[in-house]
């Protein structure tokens, strides 16, 4: 696509296994087992974030070079909606943050206190050079992901 | 709320793998579809109202109802196909799934490399670069963006990391003795295995075991290691779990 731009290192190491394609896809019903009655889905139509899926609200601008700003889609979670806003550096990811999530009782506060910092970190170490992805057990993160996955594809990374 | 699967692909024709991924994307829903115990009208929900047979469902049922039979007897019934006495195979579905899109993709001319992760559960097959492997971080459950270890795939050719705890939210895995939440000392069990469909299986039946019996049990098991991390945060691990870390 671009044969004359300069590569760096990390770049190049991708590159020499030519081509990467990342999507994410979610489903709505496969996870252990929980009460019915508390696992309220969203609409299939709305949630599912497919290869090329739907994008985020794109917000701000600038050039695929320089910093931009893009939050993604609000997510509704069985606890209230969470939407996560990320920051793009020369294409790769240097900040993300909820711009909106639950917090109208003392134990939500006390779960996003641990929670947020710890998808803030799992989604920037995910994409370091040394670490490709985290296995853990995830609950409350889902609604997390998928904003942030509308702000990824917004963002075209 | 529901699974997030995101895929990574290394190497191959871009359009090539593109097709591949929606085809893999395509086999996810597809088994959400059939699987769903949420869904009146899945096949396997008709199958536990006894209105289908085995032979009348799509043949993934046939097969997973296979595994999972085999996942209780090597777990001595602690991985159950069942939740309430009702027929559940949602506890084996998902890493299942995941592994089957993983293979998929990796059938696709000129890729080297293929990680999915579903909701926390990964299986890698290949390498990301030449000369380079996977690794996986392991979140710490009682550390807030830190890791307990780094699994990494030098010297094979497919691993799967998957991990089974209490989360943030409180227990979500049941006992099958009891039929409630597991009663259990650990915060998580991160199991190493080739396959996804067995790593997460034996992960979640340790998790209900606690540290003692777990451990005990998985120590065992051929091609299988596991990081277990108790409330009291202690970690143990099985005796070749060193060799796969990175």
């Amino acid at each position: 696509m671009h044969p004359l731009r300069k590569t760096r290192p990390l770049r190049r190491t991708v590159l020499a296994c030519a081509g990467t394609v990342s999507a994410f896809v979610l489903l709505l019903s496969l996870k252990p087992h929980s009460p019915p009655e508390v696992t309220a889905a969203p609409a299939p139509s709305s949630s599912a974030s497919a290869p090329g899926g739907s994008g985020g609200s794109g917000s701000g601008g600038g050039s695929a070079s320089g910093t931009r700003t893009v939050t993604g889609e609000p997510v509704q979670t069985r606890w209230g909606p969470v939407q996560v806003r990320v920051t793009v550096t020369d294409g790769r990811i240097t900040d993300v943050t909820a711009v909106t999530y639950p917090r109208d009782n003392p134990r939500d506060q006390q779960i996003n206190s641990y929670a947020l910092p710890e998808l803030r970190s799992e989604a920037l170490r995910a994409q370091s050079a040394d670490i490709d992805t985290v296995s853990g057990a995830t609950y409350t993160s889902d609604g997390y992901r998928e904003s942030l996955q509308s702000a990824l594809d917004a963002a075209g990374l | 709320m529901g699974t997030v699967f995101s895929f990574d692909v290394r190497g191959g024709e871009p359009g090539a793998v593109r097709g591949a991924l929606d085809a893999a994307v395509a086999g996810l829903h597809r088994v959400d579809e059939v699987f769903s115990t949420y869904r009146e009208d899945s096949e396997v929900s008709r199958l536990a109202r006894g209105e289908l047979t085995v032979a009348d469902c799509a043949p993934e049922v046939g097969e997973v109802l296979r595994l999972g039979a085999r996942a209780e007897r090597t777990s001595d019934g602690w991985f159950s196909l069942r939740h309430q006495g009702r027929l559940d195979p949602t506890g084996i579905v998902k890493g299942w799934a995941a592994e089957r899109a993983a293979r998929l993709l990796a059938e696709v001319p000129g890729v080297c490399g293929v990680s999915v992760n579903g909701g926390g559960d990964v299986q890698l097959l290949g390498v990301p670069a030449p000369g380079r492997p996977w690794r996986v971080g392991v979140a710490d459950p009682l550390r807030p963006g830190g890791l307990a270890a780094v699994i990494s795939t030098a010297g094979v050719s497919e691993l799967a990391v998957a991990t089974s705890g209490t989360a943030e939210r409180g227990a979500h895995i049941v006992d099958p003795r009891t039929g409630r939440s597991a009663v259990t000392d650990l915060v998580a069990v991160t199991v190493v295995a080739p396959r996804l469909t067995w790593a997460d299986c034996w992960a979640t039946a340790a998790f209900a075991m606690g540290s003692r019996a777990g451990l005990a049990w998985l120590d065992p098991l051929p091609d299988t290691e596991a990081l277990l991390i108790t409330a009291g945060d202690e970690v143990r691990c099985t005796g070749g779990l060193a060799a796969r870390l990175g």
